[in-house]
């Protein structure tokens, strides 16, 4: 194959375990967020914890692989990026350890205290990083100060990360943040009983209200802050369409207590606007605010052909068996959960 | 301090930090597979407590390897983008390869494993618990595969182009010796870990009287895996020194304090340096006590080879890869290599030891006992830190052994104010989670097989208000 085509193979590729973190994470977070709103009593948190408790660190593997395969594939792209957002990634990498623990030992002491307090760490460690990683993104569409030698230009340390809080930045982030919380209470409805289950669903409509505020405001400031319009065009063609479309769609499911459906159309506008992300982004992986030409693009951040080749094989061969065994613990625990303590795990 | 060194410190932090957790999770995750594959055949109920009772602290241990891996795997861009661009060719694949061959499998099949009991088939639940610690340990290998690249790399060329390392051959990569012998060692050393682990929490009880039965087929478990193991670790650790003698002579060296080039070598018994760790002050060798050659013999396998001194090295280096300080801080160096060794043949004499004790049937009322607790914990967590410390800092000045050192592969764009920032922040952070950790740990230990039993600690009376 020749070179081109296996960097672009793995741009996709990058592109859809990104789009695979989106949309099974999202869900994760969600729920995270909505843990201490959602349950009240102690087995209702439990309830909503266990919904997610047997997938989320298999989810969450999704965000590990995209970075092994970024730094395989295209390690200046991993390079700059990872050290360019260096305090933000470090905040969400401390949502993330917060949370993790949190899952495993909320339940392993009964003090009422103790659980309470993880309950919260859950919530802000769900938090953190759907806020952080919509301000990345986001500023990744607009473009980043990157130098002729791809490094991140910090003139003044500190203050080029505040930088990343721009308007475009905060909205994206906004933007995430409510449209997992959605994704996360449609997940709820879908998989718990009883008066939990009427909850999630309730709540579902009143996010929906802000998530599709929000992603409003998203698209218009993508018109300002990025190339868009030279990019995609003034149409900027099927996929952001029907994304937002999905979403505006979902809110006449959810009225009718379609769970299925309304979950599945929230997680089409989560894929389709990573989509239309990355094929903004295309053929670039970060875009430099300072000079178009420093950008970085999948030909000069990628691994040697060699490399790529190496790993397509390796791809070709494990990805569909761990998709299939993912896919298959989902079909296994199917089954809503109730708040029957014996059925309870965590 | 400049982010040079506030790099390393982070890097060294969160690695042992993520290290002091790993290995009781590679190596307890065979005993609990084994322990519930008894179950299966034998409907034996102890077994299917012994399972139960040390997959929970197994549990406990795992979360925290967990988010701290997650922390390991993006440090490389944080803090090392000059080495990730170098390197990231190579580097990446296994890493990669790690993730979708290793993580996905242990994190999909222990969700089955701890949520699947009585909701999948048993044969399925005590599939996923082999398929736990399968890919813990293949995790393992990927990750050392990646480390050992870095001690002796193989399979590329320098791209002049681009300067950078590019792979020319994966299978030297995978096939690569250095990765292997740390495998090995690894993997043994986890299982040393494990059975220590158990011997501690077991003898605990048995000094206690509570629940005999369990906790003497438990120790009994604990001294011969232990035993197996540690000797394991020992030959792997020799094998290790030898390869190190051919691709890492300065490193050699420098465990040893061996200042000049000398055949036949003598080990060192106590060597004094001064403080800049650059000069010998005083020392005992080998030959002193009647024994020359013994560092000969560690070398390769006979008594008078010759080994080559830190001077030597430093000079052929200096002409090799121009002017610099290629010698290690030696006093580190040496002494983490005599605290694992030391306590490497501890853990073998002791598990020994155990098992010969074990034949007695009334063995925990002997007086050995109390002193099992705390120093079969010691013992391994310290040798495990003092042996990546070893590896580590035997290395330097390299990040990769003669292409890159660790001053070029720092991130250029990091200010002291951001180290500052996020090693504060993970210190604290990580902490918080030992203390946590550490408390559970201890009260799950203490409470003993029946509480474990139960799914949560809502349902398990004798938990709540014990001992805190
Ligand atoms: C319980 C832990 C433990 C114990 C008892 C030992 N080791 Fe070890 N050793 C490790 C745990 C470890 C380790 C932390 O796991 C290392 C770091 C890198 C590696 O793969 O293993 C290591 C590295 C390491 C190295 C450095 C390899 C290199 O940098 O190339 C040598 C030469 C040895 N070991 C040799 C020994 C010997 C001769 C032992 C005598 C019994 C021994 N080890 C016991
Ligand atoms: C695999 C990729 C790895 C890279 C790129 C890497 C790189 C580094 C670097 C740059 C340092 C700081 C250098 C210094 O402090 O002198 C360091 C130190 C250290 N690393 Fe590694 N390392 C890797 C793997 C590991 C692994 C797998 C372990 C063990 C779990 C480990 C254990 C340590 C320890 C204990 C130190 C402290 C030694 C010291 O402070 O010098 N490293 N490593
Ligand atoms: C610096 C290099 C390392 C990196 C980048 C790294 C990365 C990771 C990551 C991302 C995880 C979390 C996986 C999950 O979410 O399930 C993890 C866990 C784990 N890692 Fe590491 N790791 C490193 C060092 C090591 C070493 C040296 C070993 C073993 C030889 C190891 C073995 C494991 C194991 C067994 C787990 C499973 C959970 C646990 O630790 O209890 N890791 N690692």
């Amino acid at each position: 194959m020749s070179y081109e085509t296996l960097q672009t193979i793995w741009f996709i590729l990058i592109a859809v375990l990104w789009i695979g973190f989106y949309f099974l994470e999202g869900f994760d977070f969600g729920v995270g967020m909505l843990l201490p709103f959602l349950g009240k009593k102690d087995e209702e948190r439990r309830a909503i914890i266990n919904a997610i408790g047997s997938v989320w660190d298999g989810n969450e593997v999704w965000l590990l692989t995209a970075g092994g395969a970024t730094f395989a594939a295209f390690p200046h792209w991993y390079a700059t990026m990872f050290s360019g957002f260096y305090l933000p990634l470090f905040l969400l990498l401390t949502g993330l350890i917060i949370r993790g623990v949190s899952f495993e030992y909320r339940s392993k002491n009964p003090d009422p205290k103790w659980r309470n307090r993880f309950d919260w760490m859950i919530a802000i460690g769900s938090f953190l990083p759907a806020l952080l990683l919509g301000t990345a993104f986001a500023n990744l569409a607009k473009g980043v100060p990157i130098d002729a030698n791809m490094n991140y230009v910090s003139p003044n340390g500190i203050m080029t990360t505040l930088g990343l809080l721009n308007p475009y930045g905060l909205i994206g982030g906004l933007a995430t943040v409510t449209v997992f919380l959605l994704h996360g209470a449609n997940f709820l409805a879908l998989k718990l009983e009883g008066e939990l289950r009427e909850r999630a669903h309730a709540l579902s409509k009143k996010l929906y209200i802000a998530a599709a505020v929000v992603t409003t405001l998203l698209l218009i400031a993508t018109y300002l802050y990025t190339d868009i319009r030279t990019k995609l065009g003034i149409n900027p063609g099927i996929t952001p369409i029907a994304s937002y479309a999905a979403l505006l769609v979902s809110i006449y499911f959810i009225n009718r207590k379609m769970e299925g459906w309304a979950f599945i159309s929230v997680a089409a506008h989560i894929v389709l606007t990573q989509v239309t992300f990355f094929t903004l982004m295309f053929p670039r992986v970060m875009i430099s605010s300072l000079n178009p030409d420093w950008s970085l693009t999948i030909y000069n951040a990628s691994s040697s052909q060699y490399t790529l080749t190496v790993m397509s094989i390796v791809a070709l061969i494990f990805v569909p068996i761990v998709l299939a065994y993912q896919g298959w613990t989902y079909y296994m625990f199917r089954k809503r959960i109730s708040t029957d303590k014996k059925t309870l795990v965590y | 301090m400049d982010p040079i060194t506030l790099s390393r410190l982070q890097f060294a932090l969160t690695t042992i930090y993520h290290w002091l957790f790993v290995p009781l999770t590679l190596g307890m995750g065979w005993f609990v597979a084994f322990m519930q594959t008894r179950y299966y055949q034998t409907r034996d109920e102890t077994w299917r407590k012994m399972a139960k009772f040390w997959g929970k602290l197994f549990l406990i241990n795992f979360a925290i390897g967990v988010v701290t891996g997650i922390v390991q795997e993006f440090q490389f861009g944080m803090n090392w983008s000059e080495y990730s661009r170098y390197v990231g060719d190579i580097f990446g694949a296994p890493l990669a390869v790690e993730a979708l061959l290793a993580f996905f499998m242990e994190s999909t099949f222990l969700g089955i494993w701890i949520f699947g009991e009585g909701r999948v088939p048993e044969k399925v639940h005590l599939a996923s618990i082999w398929l736990v610690a399968i890919g813990s340990n293949l995790s393992a290998l990927w990750i050392l595969l990646a480390n050992g690249w870095m001690q002796h790399p193989v399979g590329y060329v320098i791209n002049e182009a681009n300067g950078r390392a590019e792979l020319v051959n994966f299978f030297a990569l995978v096939g690569n010796p250095k990765g292997w012998i740390f495998f090995w060692h690894t993997i043994a050393d986890g299982l040393a870990m494990a059975s220590f682990m158990i011997l501690a929490v077991s003898a605990w009880h048995l000094l206690r009287k509570q629940n005999v039965d369990f906790f003497k087929r438990s120790f009994q478990m604990g001294a011969l895996v232990g035993l197996i193991a540690s000797t394991l670790v020992f030959l792997g650790g020799h094998t290790m020194g030898q390869f190190m003698y051919e691709n890492q002579p300065m490193k050699f060296a420098a465990i040893e304090a061996h200042w000049e080039t000398s055949a036949p070598a003598d080990f060192s018994i106590l060597t004094i340096g001064d403080l800049s760790g650059k000069r010998e002050v005083w020392s005992l060798r080998t030959s002193q006590l009647g024994i020359p050659g013994v560092l000969s013999f560690l070398a390769c396998n006979n008594f008078d080879c010759e080994v080559r001194g830190v001077y030597d090295i430093q000079a052929e280096y200096e002409a090799l890869y121009g002017p610099g300080d290629y010698i290690p801080l030696m006093v580190v160096t040496y002494w983490t290599f005599r605290i694992m060794m030391t306590f490497g043949f501890i853990m073998m004499g002791a598990s020994a030891f155990f098992l010969w004790a074990t034949r007695k049937k009334d063995y925990e009322n002997a007086k050995w006992l109390k002193f099992v607790p705390f120093g079969a914990l010691a013992l391994p967590y310290l040798a495990n830190a003092s042996g990546w410390i070893l590896t580590e800092m035997g290395r330097q000045p390299w990040i990769v052994q003669g292409l890159l050192k660790v001053e070029d592969a720092v991130s250029p764009n990091l200010t002291t104010l951001d180290l500052l920032i996020s090693l504060i922040g993970y210190t604290l952070v990580y902490g918080a989670l030992a203390v946590v950790m550490v408390k559970l740990m201890l009260k799950y230990a203490k409470a003993g097989p029946d509480a474990a039993m139960h799914e949560s600690v809502d349902a398990a009376p004798a938990l709540v208000g014990a001992d805190d």
